[in-house]
């Protein structure tokens, strides 16, 4: 009987120490998309999402901040592309032709954790020592390679986890009907379909939110960009920019932008979501 | 015919195969018993080099197929282990359709395409018995399938490229008695057109269906030989041990 009550004590406290995190998890995301929406609303119009900033935008006057939106949407779109038409190599490489316990790939693994945890500023400013060096000028282009730069750590550790999971005895199933290790990358990418999502998301994270590596090298421009050579605004900068004024208006401005990147990093989401579970429903 | 000659395997320091020489008959069931951890699948999936993934690993001897030394002959993998196809221990399926996992080895190795891919399909599992039980739902995952049929497909996969021997690494361990007793059946019906070298744990498996028996030991090839007179007159007292339980 003691020993009974003894359990359900110890059930209490951790079920009540769950529910606590899960509330206070939940209350901070609340609280976060509460101050966005609540300030962002009232910026909020069709002008502001499908118009270039007007002169004396930036004062509370007159037009939007598409140029923002394009301006991430190329930026997050071209290097999530690229970030993952170079990770899928590694990933296969470290896991597939590598043997276990090969020391070239305990070396990659330290050195993508590093790369992990180096802050976007450090990126932006190595970024634009090798512009400088090139005599190049802040561009799309820039703002793309350096994201990339960024991502792929985030990629490759994220997919890295998921394919270290995959069964051995699939790989000797496919080897055995005379597979080359290359031929088994089809059914290695059907298997990891969820962490390549999971992967595309967290990178997708990453690179819409990332302010300090685009500040240096994509810079800021109140027009769309025609071409990788020109300066591209984006989203988390016009953030900083409109709210580092003194003006409530374009403060709140600032506000309509985060709720902007916010529904777009949710749609983003969800689509992914979608197209893994329509890749992943053959996961054995 | 699958000959092998002194064969010795060690994995970084361990000696896990020592010495080993015995022929495996062209279609029978060849049976390889012996207790746990005494080299039986090592010698299994050395048949097909499938060890070559294990870290450390490094071979002496030969293993001749049909005459070629697979071990040093510089051998084309992929088609050595096209040749000697492998159902294991549980199931497997590839993340893909029933009809993709059965197609699958036909794509790779370009046996057939188109009709005659749907052709290859249909016969392979209508050899395992899995046809009337899937041939309205040929496109949904394998992973739906129970993990009898999944065995069973697995089966039909592996005879999908034309092999010309089986390896199975205790392919009824994993499944219910019904299952275990239909894909048993399976091999049976199967050895009149390959060769079948079967690990099995289970005595009374190997007593039901193997041609040919061999008895491992510690690395080591105790005795090995026609089954019924293995079973019924084992020479060796390790044997005579083993088969009264004496150990497992």
């Amino acid at each position: 009987m003691k020993i009974s009550n003894n359990k359900r004590i110890k059930e209490l406290i951790a079920k009540t120490l769950m529910w606590v995190s899960m509330i206070f998890v939940f209350g901070m995301v609340i609280s976060v998309i509460w101050t966005i929406f609540s300030h962002g609303w009232k910026a909020m119009s069709w002008e502001m999402v499908s118009s270039l900033p007007g002169g004396g935008f930036y004062i509370g006057k007159e037009g939007g901040f598409l140029n923002a939106i394009v301006g991430s949407l190329y930026i997050v779109g071209a290097s999530t592309l690229l970030g993952l038409l170079i990770s899928v190599p590694v990933v296969f490489y470290l896991n597939i032709y590598l043997k276990t316990g090969s020391k070239l790939a305990y070396a990659a693994r330290m050195a993508f954790d590093v790369l992990f945890g180096v802050p976007s500023i450090v990126y932006g400013a190595f970024a634009f020592t090798i512009m400088i060096f090139f005599g190049l000028r802040t561009s799309l282009l820039g703002g793309i390679i350096v994201i990339t730069l960024l991502i792929i750590p985030i990629f490759i550790r994220t997919m890295d986890e998921s394919t270290r999971e995959f069964p051995r005895d699939i790989l000797d199933a496919t080897y055995s009907l005379g597979a080359t290790k290359w031929e088994t990358l089809k059914v290695v990418l059907r298997q990891i379909a969820p962490g390549i999502a999971t992967a595309t998301l967290l990178s997708i994270g990453r690179a819409i939110g990332d302010a300090a590596a685009v500040m240096f090298t994509a810079g800021y421009t109140d027009s769309i960009p025609t071409a990788l050579s020109q300066p591209a605004a984006t989203l988390p900068l016009a953030v900083f920019f409109q709210l580092s004024s003194p003006i409530p208006e374009v403060q709140d401005r600032a506000y309509a932008a985060a709720l902007v990147l916010t529904i777009i990093v949710l749609l983003l989401s969800l689509t992914g979501r979608l197209i893994t579970n329509r890749f992943s429903k053959h996961k054995v | 015919m699958i000959e092998v000659q002194k064969l010795n395997i060690y994995i970084k320091d361990n000696h896990i195969l020592k010495d080993v020489s015995v022929t495996l008959p062209d279609r029978q069931i060849t049976c390889i018993i012996g207790p746990s951890g005494c080299g039986k699948t090592t010698l299994l999936r050395t048949l097909n080099r499938l060890i070559d993934s294990v870290e450390g690993i490094r071979m002496e001897g030969k293993v001749l197929v049909n005459g070629t030394d697979i071990i040093h002959s510089g051998t084309e993998i992929t088609e050595l282990r096209r040749r000697i196809g492998l159902v294991s221990q549980r199931p497997f399926p590839l993340p893909m359709s029933i009809f993709n996992n059965v197609a699958y080895g036909c794509r790779i190795n370009n046996i057939c395409k188109g009709k005659e891919l749907h052709r290859t399909v249909e016969e392979n599992l209508r050899a395992v018995g899995l046809w009337e039980e899937v041939k309205d739902r040929l496109h949904t995952p394998a992973a739906r399938l129970s993990i009898g049929q999944q065995q069973r497909l697995c089966l039909a996969r592996s005879l999908a490229v034309q092999p010309e021997y089986i390896l199975a690494d205790e392919a009824t361990s994993a499944l219910d008695p019904i299952s275990a007793k239909t894909v048993e059946d399976l091999f049976v019906k199967l050895k009149e057109q390959y060769s079948i070298i079967m690990v099995t744990h289970t005595l009374r498996q190997a007593l039901r269906i193997a041609d040919h028996v061999i008895f491992m030991y510690l690395g080591e090839i105790i005795e090995e030989g026609d089954a019924r007179q293995i079973f019924q007159n084992p020479q060796h007292e390790l044997t005579q041990k083993y088969l009264t339980g004496a150990f497992s």
